[in-house]
């Protein structure tokens, strides 16, 4: 049965937009997309006119669809962003070297300049190579502090302003619902800040630690599918051959169900997280310091990236997820950084010794 | 005896041996979109049918288009399939 569009009543609707209720034809829907996007860039002051925006890309339907319309709202509204993608190559065989050639395709699609950073060149460890290592188990929690790490150094590289990645709705939803199944109580505490704006650190402005923005936050991730495929934009559509075993799996599932009998079950999740409040002990914004090791920003003397690099370094990947083994290898690791600190210290004192009694 | 255009994408072609085009021919009249999906669940996916049903339904996550138009707007599985419709199956269940 064929209903007529809720916006302009003349067309008949195409898709139901499940957060609002609403049914759009083609041409409103469009609308209605981009200004959500556009509305969550202005309402929550993601982007400055003239900044240098680094999209994180994958070619996946989330980034291509944020390249796309990022360009058309900086052409519509004047903004002046200087737009680039930023991928990042985890080394996974069959996976990744394909969906870069559809970054590459988006590059020449949207004419936006591209930088890859590699695991490889960053860390001396592929995705395929952990895996070699550690098993299956836990890749995801490797490869996530991995790339938080890559996209980083590969914004400053370009020197961008600030980073934009393609996470939606469905994805916030469901780390709420994956912190919350897992007992992750620092996880969660951290998404409720996010949320509510509270995250950054006034130590992490000194630090000129690169600004992080989801301007697709708020559309269902139905929604990123279907302007994709009525605009015919090409993405790359296969899961990480790593990812059937990551537990995140069971919290898509869930949401997925939810969402189904219920569509408002997924804005009504990040209202929910947005009215959280936290007491003043988890509210209490970390400190934050510089790596003792890279020179990365991270609460801890050693960053989790060093961490998990220098256990897998050691045949120790699998002991590195483990509880009791991060703590036993963080406090090696800080022990043995703070020994080679003191001989680097040592070296330069008796350097100096030895120069001014020459 | 409706004929059809069964479209698979975002992965699901992998499913039909990489065809995201199927043309099939329904017997009978009055075939309802569910038994559509009944006859792609045991005739023509081989195998790893989970990434397409669950149970008799169709994956959560996998989105549903009858002519480009969201079956949500057109009754869902109880829709009557007509001569030379198109509907789209595409899976959203994958990075982004």
């Amino acid at each position: 049965m064929k209903r007529l569009c809720s916006h302009c009543e003349k067309a008949f609707a195409n898709i139901l937009v499940g957060r609002e209720d609403k049914y759009l034809c083609r041409c409103c829907f469009y609308e209605y997309f981009e200004d959500t996007v556009h509305q969550t860039i202005v309402e929550e002051c993601l982007l400055q006119p003239g900044e240098r925006v680094a999209i994180g890309a994958s070619g996946g339907k989330d980034s291509t669809v944020l390249a796309y319309v990022l360009k058309i709202l900086n052409e519509r509204y004047c903004y002046n962003w200087d737009l680039w993608l930023l991928s990042v190559d985890e080394g996974i065989h069959g996976y990744r070297d394909d969906s870069l050639r559809t970054v590459e395709q988006n590059r020449d699609d949207y004419k936006l300049p591209l930088y890859i950073v590699s695991y490889n060149e960053l860390y001396d460890w592929t995705m395929d190579q952990v895996v070699s290592q550690i098993g299956r188990k836990s890749n995801c929690t490797f490869c996530g502090v991995f790339r938080r790490q890559a996209l980083d150094r590969g914004a400053e590289k370009i020197q961008a302003n600030v980073l934009a990645t393609g996470h939606n709705a469905d994805d916030i939803a469901e780390t709420v619902l994956l912190n919350l199944l897992r007992g992750d109580h620092a996880r969660f505490s951290r998404s409720v800040m996010e949320e509510n704006g509270s995250y950054r650190t006034t130590d992490e402005s000194v630090f000129n630690k690169i600004r992080r923005v989801k301007p697709l936050k708020q559309v269902y991730e139905k929604e990123i599918v279907m302007y994709a495929y009525f605009k015919k934009l090409k993405y790359f559509a296969t899961e990480c051959i790593y990812a059937p075993f990551a537990y995140r799996g069971h919290a898509r599932e869930y949401l997925k169900s939810l969402e189904r009998m219920r569509p408002h079950s997924i804005s009504d999740i990040l209202y929910s997280l947005s009215c959280i409040s936290l007491n003043k002990e988890e509210s209490k914004t970390r400190v934050a310091q510089q790596c003792i090791r890279c020179g990365s920003i991270s609460s801890q003397t050693i960053c989790k990236a060093c961490q998990f690099k220098t256990s897998l370094d050691r045949g120790q990947g699998v002991l590195a997820v483990k509880r009791s083994g991060m703590c036993s290898l963080s406090k090696q690791t800080t022990q043995c950084c703070s020994e080679s600190a003191e001989r680097v210290s040592q070296y330069e004192a008796d350097s100096n010794d030895a120069a001014s009694s020459s | 005896m409706p004929k059809v255009e069964l479209q698979f994408s975002g992965g699901l072609e992998s499913l039909t041996g990489g065809n995201k085009v199927v043309k099939v021919n329904f017997s009978g009249e009055q075939v309802v979109l569910e038994k559509v999906i009944e006859w792609i669940r045991t005739s023509l996916i081989k195998e790893k049918h989970e990434y397409f049903v669950q149970g008799e339904h169709v994956r959560p996550g996998i989105l549903v288009l009858i002519n480009d138009v969201d079956w949500e707007l057109e009754g869902k599985t109880s829709y009557v399939i007509q001569e030379g419709d198109c509907i789209t199956f595409i899976s959203t269940l994958h990075g982004g």
